[in-house]
């Protein structure tokens, strides 16, 4: 396991590297200039120099190095400087954001909170709802509840973010005006009251994103759990005279999560990359949104991190269920 | 007394312990195999429904500019934001324009980059897929690129590539069809990778066949091969996926024109006019349930079509 682990780990490193080339690639060879926001009016050779000063005066072998470097490295250094106030990264040149001139990894810090509370919020609830859903619409196979659930996951599959989230500000925000429909990410939470307005305009995002995840992992949930009631072993448990809740939630639910959870964890970068849209809907100034705005203003070095930060959480989480499903599954070898 | 050539008078009954009774007489005839899978899929009511669903909404889309004749750019000021009537049975928008129009031709543009960006992943999945379980030596490579594929964060890189090279493609072939053009190629370069694993799967079971061996040992050629033993095998897997990718290329287009990535303003699709809708959220809260109602009823309809195909493919259900 732990070599499969090792094996795993230094595969992903290449698939990283290459993501990263065909992102920089595709940034660099684009037709897009990045001076196009200048005035006519700055002569030429001043837009030179303006397009040295951001770096582009190399060849593109250079810059990508540099970039790696600096993503790699630097960026790594910074963060331990942050934490425990060493100084190994003074002096080091960071990926810089061509719209605000800060280092893009500040402001990726400073949005990533409010992203990971509504997703990873989302997320949770999703499979904290959808398991319960799976696991009785499978016992109950064909009753009204699975029924019912099938057809309710089938809307959740097909009604897309932008949908159902507009659909719901339509509802509670102007209609009944009982939800804020933007998402206030300045509220400090301090006491009840500001918990209670915090709760308010979290339900919203958190619900369409859950929706969308419940849909997903139910059926799933429902699957397997269909292929285990079946097996021999599930008779045998009954045959014992063991109790129908110890036969379901013991015996049948620890071997149907085997599969669930790695779809779980490969559903995480999915779920981010639908929370672009859903921080669009909601006006959550998170991640999503970064991207949004800094691909509308041509901030590559601020596309072009982002984008690679998506990359790494697919492959990561990629890694984590296929480490996972061994764990979990003593049957499985790799090796 | 009794004539010894008399005729039965009804023909002779199969009694099958699954299924209804057939007669004899038409079981010796070999069934099509696809009137086999229509009689299933007819029995799987939500499918039916999906179905009729969406041709209805194609009938719409193709036949509804003939008899619903008001241009969808006519702008006419005085009949701006108007409610439901009987002049303009959805209302109009902020520049009086007819949402009824303006939803079919949306509709049209939608459901043609539905349909293209499908035939297009459709294409390339099925190619990989075949050249992959087909060619042995090509296989690693083929299923490298596709694990490389999967691992790229596919909304955050649609709309880097739709961003950067809008412009170049609107002035190559006019503001309409280069957007068009762009859309199309992006959702179907980015949506291969499932059809290509399992059609290789597929692939790779069926050259273990007596038959390729038999059609092999006669000495086909290995295009003549693939054209007519593989690819006709691998149907059933290609019809689903072809389903799924209907509703996975409306979804995306859709979500690519509500960021303001997609189709512009003048030329738009159901995506783009629940976006343009959303400005008037406060005021006119019912303009975004047209569009909004379209997209997720159509991709409803073609995620229960999928459905409904894949428990008629399966020949493990179909006797059921």
């Amino acid at each position: 396991m732990l070599i499969f682990t090792f094996r795993r780990l230094l595969i992903s490193v290449p698939t990283l590297l290459f993501i990263a080339l065909v992102i920089f690639l595709l940034l660099d060879l684009s037709p897009g200039d990045p001076m196009a926001q200048v005035p006519l009016t700055v002569p030429p050779e001043v837009k030179e120099k303006m397009r040295l000063a951001l770096g582009l005066g190399e060849p593109g072998y250079i810059r990508f190095a540099k970039w790696l470097i600096q993503f790699f490295w630097i960026e790594p250094l910074n963060t331990v400087d942050h934490i425990f106030g060493t100084g190994f990264a003074e002096g080091k040149l960071r990926v810089i954001s061509w719209q605000t001139r800060s280092p893009v990894m500040d402001i990726i810090y400073q949005r990533l909170p409010q992203t990971l509370w509504v997703v990873g919020l989302s997320y949770v609830v999703g499979v904290l709802i959808a398991l319960p859903i799976g696991i009785y619409s499978a016992y109950r196979q064909y009753s009204v509840f699975d029924q019912a659930g099938t057809f309710v996951s089938m809307v959740g599959y097909s009604v897309p973010p932008f949908f159902s989230g507009v659909l719901l500000i339509v509802i509670f925000s102007v209609k009944l005006g009982w939800l804020p429909s933007i998402y206030d990410t300045t509220h400090v939470v301090n006491d009840w009251a500001s918990f209670k307005v915090q709760l308010k305009q979290m339900i919203m995002p958190v619900m369409v994103l859950a929706l969308q995840t419940t849909a997903q992992i139910s059926r799933f949930m429902r699957a397997s759990m269909l292929d285990n009631l079946n097996q021999d072993y599930v008779r045998t448990a009954r045959a014992k005279g063991m109790s129908e809740s110890v036969v379901v939630m013991v015996h049948v639910l620890r071997n149907s999560m085997i599969p669930v959870v790695t779809v779980i964890a490969m559903g995480v970068p999915g779920i981010f990359g639908g929370a672009i849209i859903t921080e669009q809907v909601f006006k959550v100034n998170g991640i999503g949104q970064l991207l949004i705005t800094s691909i509308q203003a041509n901030d590559l070095p601020m596309v072009q991190t982002l984008t690679f930060i998506f990359a790494v959480l697919i492959v990561v989480f990629n890694l984590i269920a296929d480490i996972l499903y061994g764990v979990l599954d003593p049957r499985i070898r790799y090796d | 007394m009794t004539d010894p050539v008399t005729r039965p008078k009804t023909a002779p009954v199969i009694h099958n312990a699954v299924g209804p009774a057939q007669p004899a007489g038409l079981s010796a005839l070999p069934r099509n195999q696809w009137l086999e899978v229509w009689d299933q899929f007819r029995r799987h009511k939500g499918a039916v429904a999906g179905l009729g669903f969406f041709m209805l909404m194609l009938l719409a889309v193709g036949v509804g500019p003939l008899l619903w004749d008001i241009d969808p750019k006519y702008i006419d000021i005085p009949a701006r934001n108007a409610g439901p009537s009987l002049a303009h049975p959805f209302g109009t928008d902020q520049l009086g324009r007819d949402t009824l129009a303006r939803m079919i031709s949306g509709g049209q543009t939608s459901v043609a980059v539905g349909l293209m960006a499908m035939a297009l992943s459709l294409f390339l999945g099925t190619l990989i897929g075949v050249l992959a379980g087909y060619f042995r030596r090509l296989d690693g490579l083929l299923m490298r690129l596709t694990d490389l594929f999967l691992a790229l964060p596919l909304l955050p890189l649609l709309l880097v590539v739709i961003m950067l090279f809008r412009d170049t493609l609107r002035s190559a072939f006019g503001p309409e069809t280069g957007i068009f053009i762009l859309i199309v190629a992006v959702i179907g370069m980015t949506s291969w990778m499932q059809t290509a694993r399992i059609v290789r799967g597929d692939v790779l079971a069926i050259k273990e066949r007596e038959f390729v061996l038999a059609a092999r040992s006669i000495g086909t050629p290995d295009r003549r091969m693939i054209t007519r033993h593989i690819l006709p095998n691998v149907m059933s897997p290609i019809l689903v996926s072809a389903t799924l990718g209907i509703a996975n290329a409306i979804i995306t287009e859709s979500a690519l024109s509500f960021l303001g990535l997609g189709f512009p303003s003048d030329f738009p699709t159901w995506g783009r006019l629940l976006f343009d809708s959303t400005d008037y959220l406060q005021q006119y809260p019912e303009r975004v349930m047209w569009p909004g109602l379209a997209i997720s009823l159509s991709v409803l309809s073609v995620n229960y079509i999928g459905d409904g195909l894949r428990d008629a493919l399966d020949p493990r259900i179909r006797g059921r």
